[in-house]
């Protein structure tokens, strides 16, 4: 770190990008990233995202919903043992998952959204490693101090003060992982009990189990591989970047108005050379989480933290620039104030780019220290057009729909399977009985009533197995709150209505008091022989 | 290559790798080391192997593996499993044991275990003969339908299967024998047809109505006995009912008369001995469950 020659306050950093393409080597050891810590507007949001994250995962399995006394009161749970997701005045019963499902591809078109407009947003902001990587970094820095003192103490031969930080540090993060291993399995219990239970270890095997494999891969993911997992482990780079078209927002050098660089600015300018605005301070590479050099254009590593937006900032506050030398543009913007900036377009092994060689810093600034007026800066437009239109229809038709389909969906339902063996039965009156299992889901959250008939079968009875003396035309089926009731029952047609050998008839479900009701079509089936 | 390297191995300029050293049309090979991690974990499985073979049986020997310091073997890890499935079995068995059989239907889980059991024995031991479905078959009874030789109360059902029907295993056996009417010239070919007739007018199928006219004596004098002067039969006797749709041996005139001149006698052992008491209960209300089973009559009624 050294002071820039012409006096000014802008220190320079000896930050070298590790994962720049020219310094990755296929075969060479990771080289460990030490990333300085920014501040400014991003990363102001990115403490206010990071909050608002880790709270909605800490806090929401501690949510209380009353639902009565029949179901649990957990906000957000799901129930394994009892096959129920409850999302506070939602409950989803096993086959009612289309709307997790619904849910998920909704997240998938949001994604497009997204990424189509505000580029790698998930990654720079949102993504678990991304939240957890930062707060892993906050205990390190605070353990052992910025990147100065952590790029000097791994220099460092151990040493009792050494060693005190680092088992401090690993300690912390440890504590971390296990919170963050501990936390999740709250969404799958009663979470006072299971914590009561957790700590008095009378919690059941699997639960310690699953806190331990979750503390293992945040351990080892936030706190040790980092930004390995964004560069080799994770596919959503490929997928994302595969969205990106020329109006996503990506973070950009903008070099129309950074080239020719120069650290040495003023005695440059002194000597009749043309320099832009960037002083090559290295700034926006000491932030970097990924390691690498914005400046060398769009990287697969690079998330989109927006952390050399803020590093750059602060660097062109001090020697009295504008704002965003780096910032968030689209590739449309970069190439019309490429043009504006008088930089040619090269033919380089095929590809046809820009030559920043050829960047007429007159265009750049035609008055003194103020930027030309027809350079693009990002407005609404990048987020506004077809692409983005369609997604967002889509992505409200689906959520319309499953809106619809959540008010609309019965709470009363109604399965059937016929016996197989027997098909039927000949009773000794020449009558035929067939059997089936009914299967009555009450998905309502209070004991309930049902009257179980047949239509469609003239003459026929139905009765309980073992309640024969109760046959009759329908028969009162109690179900308890949020349960399903199999039973077998038996249903006797006299030959005087066989019509058929296999002979489609109804079974009706309904409460009592007759608001909700529900058929189901079934098959009574005779021998041969009985329809002539 | 350095000059003062002792294996003269060449190091790859690119990757600053050693090559294996070979050459095959001019391709070499690097001879990369493997992960670190990857030849830790593989120390580590060497040594969890170690302990493992002297933990379990693991080594083949002549005869038989060694046995390990743990004693364990899969045949005895099933021992253990049976047994403790037999364990938890023996309580459930002898509360069975205990309780009357018309008294289990009002304990809720005593009567599902028992119907849950019944079933599986019964695919076991009668599913041979009555069918898996115990939808029977010629000769053998239909066990869903509410037509019963024997009684179709839930205690009539449990003798039956304790002791078996016209078996010499067991004198408390079900016995009965309908007389060879034609085989053994009792009745006159004609008059067995007649009575064939008057069968089938008891049971509401077509038939001569001149010739079943003529069988209604023989049927009072010969039949009535045992089936009833209506044909309903008698369980105490095991007359099958004459009178309702369900046949036996077959419900049709050639079927009747073939039954009249040399009846067959079905036969079913005794299970009492075999299974015990709990067993055969659980045969008894699982077959009672199946959709024909006749409430106990009670002193009152």
């Amino acid at each position: 770190m050294t002071a820039m020659d012409d006096g000014s306050a802008v220190t320079t950093f000896s930050a070298e990008p590790v994962n720049s393409k020219e310094n990755r080597s296929l075969y060479e050891a990771r080289k460990r990233i030490h990333p300085k810590r920014a501040e400014g507007f991003y990363r102001s949001l990115k403490w206010v995202v990071m909050a608002a994250t880790l709270g909605v995962y800490y806090i929401t399995p501690w949510i209380r919903w009353d639902r009565g006394e029949y179901a649990p009161d957990q906000a957000v749970l799901i129930d394994l043992a009892n096959a129920r997701f409850y999302f506070f005045f939602i409950e989803i019963w096993p086959q009612e998952f289309f709307f997790v499902a619904g849910l998920l591809v909704m997240a998938g078109i949001g994604l497009f959204l997204v990424t189509s407009t505000v580029g790698r947003a998930w990654c720079g902001y949102t993504c678990p490693q991304t939240v957890w990587v930062d707060l892993f970094l906050v205990v390190e820095r605070a353990v052992e101090g910025d990147r100065n003192a952590r790029i000097r103490l791994d220099k460092e031969p151990m040493s009792a003060s050494k060693f005190s930080k680092r088992f401090t540090k690993h300690a912390i993060w440890l504590l971390i992982a296990v919170a963050t291993g501990g936390a999740w399995i709250f969404y799958f219990a009663d979470a006072p009990t299971l914590a009561k239970d957790l700590f008095t270890l009378q919690a059941p095997f699997i639960a310690y189990a699953t806190v331990g494999v979750l503390a293992a891969t945040t351990y080892i993911f936030g706190g040790l591989l980092r930004e390995q997992v964004c560069t080799y482990m994770c596919p959503w780079p490929r997928i994302q970047a595969a969205m990106l078209d020329e109006n996503s927002l990506t973070v950009t050098y903008n070099n129309w108005r950074g080239e020719p660089r120069s650290r040495h600015a003023k005695r440059v300018r002194a000597e009749g050379k043309l320099v832009g605005d960037c002083v090559d301070c290295n700034a926006c590479v000491a932030v970097c989480p990924m390691g690498i050099d914005i400046r060398e254009g769009q990287q697969l590593e690079c998330i989109t933290c927006a952390l050399c937006i803020d590093a750059c900032n602060g660097v062109m506050e001090k020697i009295g620039f504008e704002h965003g030398l780096i910032s968030y543009a689209t590739l449309a913007e970069y190439d019309t104030n490429m043009r504006v900036s008088g930089s040619q377009r090269i033919d380089v092994a095929g590809d046809i780019v820009w030559d920043p060689a050829s960047i007429d810093p007159e265009k750049v600034r035609p008055q003194e220290s103020k930027l030309n007026t027809e350079f693009k800066h990002t407005g609404l437009s990048s987020f506004i057009r077809p692409r983005t239109l369609v997604y967002i229809a889509i992505w409200c038709a689906l959520g319309l729909g499953l809106l619809a389909a959540l008010f609309m969906r019965d709470r009363l339902d109604i399965n059937v399977r016929h016996d197989r063996n027997p098909l039927y039965v000949v009773l000794s009156d020449g009558a035929i009985r067939n059997g089936y299992e009914v299967k009555i889901l009450n998905m309502k959250l209070e004991p309930r009533s049902f009257r179980l008939s047949v239509a469609g079968l003239k003459g026929a009875s139905i009765w309980l197995a073992g309640g024969q003396d109760t046959a009759g035309k329908s028969l009162k089926v109690d179900v308890k709150p949020d349960q399903l009731k199999a039973m077998k029952v038996f249903v006797r047609a006299p030959r005087s209505s066989i019509t058929a050998q296999k002979q489609g008839f109804q079974f009706v479900v309904e409460t009592i008091g007759g608001q909700e009701n529900e058929t189901y079509e079934a098959q009574f089936v005779s021998p041969e022989g009985v329809v002539k | 290559m350095s000059s003062d390297d002792h294996h003269k191995k060449e190091v790859d300029e690119l990757s600053g790798t050693e090559t294996t050293g070979h050459e095959w049309d001019g391709i070499k090979e690097l001879d990369t080391p493997l992960p670190r991690w990857w030849v830790w974990t593989f120390y580590a499985t060497i040594v969890f192997a170690i302990g493992y073979v002297i933990y379990y049986p693991a080594i083949p020997m002549l005869e038989t593996s060694s046995a390990g310091i743990s004693g364990i073997t899969a045949r005895g890890e099933l021992e253990k499993t049976m047994a403790a499935v037999g364990a938890e079995q023996a309580v459930k068995l002898e509360q069975l044991k205990n309780t009357p059989i018309e008294k289990v239907a009002g304990q809720e889980e005593l009567y599902r275990y028992a119907v849950a059991g019944g079933a599986s024995l019964y695919k076991v031991y009668c599913s041979q003969c009555h069918g898996s479905g115990a939808q029977g078959a010629a000769g053998y009874p239909n066990l869903n339908d509410d037509d019963w030789i024997w009684g179709g109360s839930v205690e009539a059902i449990y003798t039956t299967i304790a002791h078996g029907v016209r078996n010499e295993d067991d004198e408390d056996a079900r016995l009965s024998e309908m007389p060879a009417f034609g085989r053994d010239q009792i009745l006159e070919k004609d008059v067995v047809r007649a009575v064939a007739a008057y069968v089938r007018k008891l049971s509401g199928q077509d038939h001569d109505a001149a010739l079943a006219e003529k069988g209604a004596e023989p049927y009072a004098d010969n039949c009535a006995a045992c089936h009833g002067e209506d044909g309903k039969g008698n369980r105490d006797l095991g007359a099958p009912n004459l009178s309702d749709a369900i046949w036996l041996y077959g419900g049709g005139r050639d079927d009747i008369i073939t039954q009249i001149n040399a009846p067959r006698h079905g036969v079913m052992p005794p299970w009492l001995q075999r299974l015990g008491e709990a067993r055969v209960k659980q045969l008894a209300l699982y077959v009672h469950s199946l959709g024909g089973g006749e409430k106990t009559k009670t002193a009152s009624e």
